[in-house]
């Protein structure tokens, strides 16, 4: 019963004979869906850097051998005091080795595990840099490189040389920024470490370490598993700490649990590591999309104000054609037609501006210490937002040019041309 | 004789600003071919009259039949459809859509009615405004032709359905006379012709006397 083409053609010459006006709402839907979509992929982009920042580099469970005191002390042994009220005075942590026990096999189950994505030996400790006479104090840890540089993005924070170097040279270090800069050292010199247990022993520097934190990076440098069992006159089953990379990333609470009743270890899982790092990304994500959602109520309020304006003017037309037999229904159509023309091209036009927004920050350069790989502002051009933009757009404009075209709809003619 | 329009004890009242009893028990009919001109004061109740004959205004009581069907009542849909296919319009201003061209506005409740092929709507527009004599101005904005131009249009948009009966508010009131004269003309070729129902809304007393039937109002009554 509705005839299409013709409240096409009707809503199409309305909206052409009225061109400034159309172009206006039109462009009032363009700049707003642009700007949520320029906003959402620029604030996102930034969100996930952060995100990364903390999630590529932390392991989702970090096993190792805590130094703690026992938690039965020898006087809970004896029946005799059992049912009795023991103070024990001075505890002192029980002596210990810092490895951890059956390490390897440990791995190998871990690796048999369907959701563990890897689980990575690290050796950590103490040494000293040599620089003439004076010893600065600091970090040594123990990696696979090429195998950290897969899992737990290593590569991000190796500004000169690379991973590779690092596993294939023997008796190779990997500086931190502030001691390479400390001792005036790059890649291609030597550096003398000193182990806390003796000895002094020449490595070569194969690149430069920079994790933006400058108190880690005036202390941490790296090297592989065998160079650092060497230096420590360790076996080859001397494994300090274990990360562990998991599939599913929920899973790390339960699973980091079962590890430290099974195999009396310390194993934290990563939200409980970075408790405060989630409810950030909560909020952040809030602001993203309050502000999203403002600007989209913005441009749905131009529409409603220009059809509202344009059916103002359209009261003898609107008139003439219920007189002449079209119905209530059809014109409301007629200006439903012209909301829905103004969202789809206006949100066609802003999809694309938000895109063309979107692409230039990518190219804006963005140099922090923090972060030595990124180069420009982080974008994240999830294909989502332009379904919701659109979606929205295709809404508000159905709102707003619904609410004027039920006016349309309920006016009488009689009134209109008696009026007159 | 074949009756297209037919009034029993309309009644209609204002309810603001106070109650005003503005039509008292109209009934009259109107045959096949029938040239009527109400007549009356201002104010007498003739173009609420025509609007309510119109099926446009559904506030009243009593009884409306058009072509012997019962439409008081029917619900909007069909009351446009049958404004649509059986009454035509002329109102005392033109009142045609100026963004479209001639030819548009007098194919568009052609267009709604969607009985002929696009093509046969063009054919019969162009054959209304032939009958007119425009038939040169079918290209031309409709803002930018004359208003004795204007009101030609106007007519022939009126009889592209081919309705059963035209109604005029004033179709003359705005015109000067040679115009008014033309439309007069044309309004009577198109009754003696066409065997066309007219109702017309009218002042001038030449026009009227010049009509079949002149029907006077007076005070909401048909005065016999």
């Amino acid at each position: 019963m509705t005839n299409w083409s013709l409240i096409l053609s009707i809503a199409k010459t309305h909206l052409l004979t009225k061109l400034k006006q159309t172009s206006i709402a039109a462009l009032g839907v363009t700049f707003g869906i642009g700007a949520y979509i320029t906003l959402v992929c620029f604030m996102t982009g930034l969100n996930s850097m952060l995100d990364d920042l903390i999630l590529n580099q932390t392991p989702h469970i970090h096993i190792y051998n805590e130094i703690k005191p026992s938690k039965k002390q020898p006087v809970d042994l004896y029946s005799e005091f059992e049912n009795s009220l023991n103070v024990v005075h001075s505890i002192k942590p029980k002596v210990t080795q810092k490895k951890i026990h059956n390490a390897l096999p440990l791995m190998t189950f871990l690796m048999k595990n369907d959701n563990v994505k890897a689980a990575l030996p690290q050796i950590k400790t103490q040494i000293f840099y040599i620089a003439g006479s004076i010893q600065i104090g600091g970090n040594l840890t123990g990696v696979e490189p090429v195998s950290e540089a897969e899992y737990f993005n290593f590569n991000d924070y190796i500004v000169t040389g690379s991973a590779k170097a690092l596993q294939n040279t023997d008796n190779s270090i990997l500086l931190g920024a502030g001691v390479a800069e400390k001792l005036s050292l790059g890649v291609g010199d030597r550096v003398q470490v000193k182990p806390i247990e003796g000895g002094l022993f020449p490595l070569k520097v194969v690149g430069i370490y920079q994790s933006g934190v400058a108190e880690i990076d005036a202390i941490q440098s790296f090297t592989n598993i065998k160079t650092i069992q060497r230096i420590m006159g360790k076996a080859n089953n001397y494994i300090t700490d274990i990360n562990v990379k998991l599939e599913d990333i929920e899973k790390a609470l339960p699973m980091a649990k079962r590890i430290e009743q099974q195999f009396n270890l310390r194993a934290i899982d990563i939200k409980t590591a970075n408790a405060q790092f989630e409810t950030g990304t909560t909020i952040r994500n809030l602001i993203t999309y309050a502000v999203s959602v403002t600007l989209l109520i913005v441009a749905g309020f131009g529409i409603y104000n220009i059809l509202n304006m344009l059916i103002y003017e359209k009261m003898n037309d609107i008139a003439i054609l219920k007189a002449t037999g079209f119905s209530g229904r059809d014109v409301q159509l007629i200006f439903m037609t012209q909301a829905i023309i103004i969202g789809l091209v206006g949100g066609i036009l802003g999809l694309l501006i938000g895109l063309g927004l979107a692409n230039v920050i990518d190219t804006i350069p963005f140099n922090t210490e923090a972060l030595p790989t990124i180069k420009t502002y982080p974008i994240n051009l999830n294909p989502w937002f332009f379904v919701i933009g659109f979606s929205f757009a295709m809404l508000s404009t159905f709102l707003a040019g619904y609410l004027p075209s039920k006016k349309a709809k309920k006016i009488d003619p009689v009134k209109i041309i008696r009026g007159q | 004789m074949h009756t297209v329009l037919e009034a029993k004890h309309i009644n209609k009242y204002f309810k603001k600003p106070v109650l005003f009893h503005v039509l008292k028990d109209i009934s009259f009919k109107i045959n096949k071919g029938e040239f009527t001109s109400i007549m009356g004061k201002s104010g007498c109740g003739k173009s609420t009259l025509l609007y309510i004959l119109s099926t446009m205004d559904t506030d009243y009581e009593g009884e409306l039949y058009l072509n012997d069907d019962l439409i008081t009542d029917s619900d909007h849909l069909k009351l446009s459809y049958l404004r649509n296919k059986h009454i035509g319009f002329v109102f005392q201003f033109h009142y045609l859509l100026s963004e479209f061209s001639v030819l548009e506005n007098v194919m568009l409740p052609a267009k709604k009615l969607a009985e002929c092929s696009a093509e046969e709507i063009i054919h019969n527009a162009h054959e209304k405004l032939r009958i007119l004599n425009i038939e040169h101005l079918a290209s031309k904005r409709a803002s930018q032709i004359s208003g004795g131009e204007k009101q030609r249009v106007a007519i022939a948009r009126a009889l592209i359905n081919n309705p059963s009966i035209i109604m005029g508010d004033e179709p003359t009131g705005n015109l000067d006379s040679y115009n008014s004269e033309n439309v007069f003309n044309i309004f009577k070729e198109l009754s003696e012709e066409e065997k066309l129902s007219l109702l017309v809304v009218t002042h001038d007393e030449d026009f009227a006397k010049r009509t079949d039937r002149i029907i006077t109002m007076e005070d909401g009554r048909i005065v016999p």
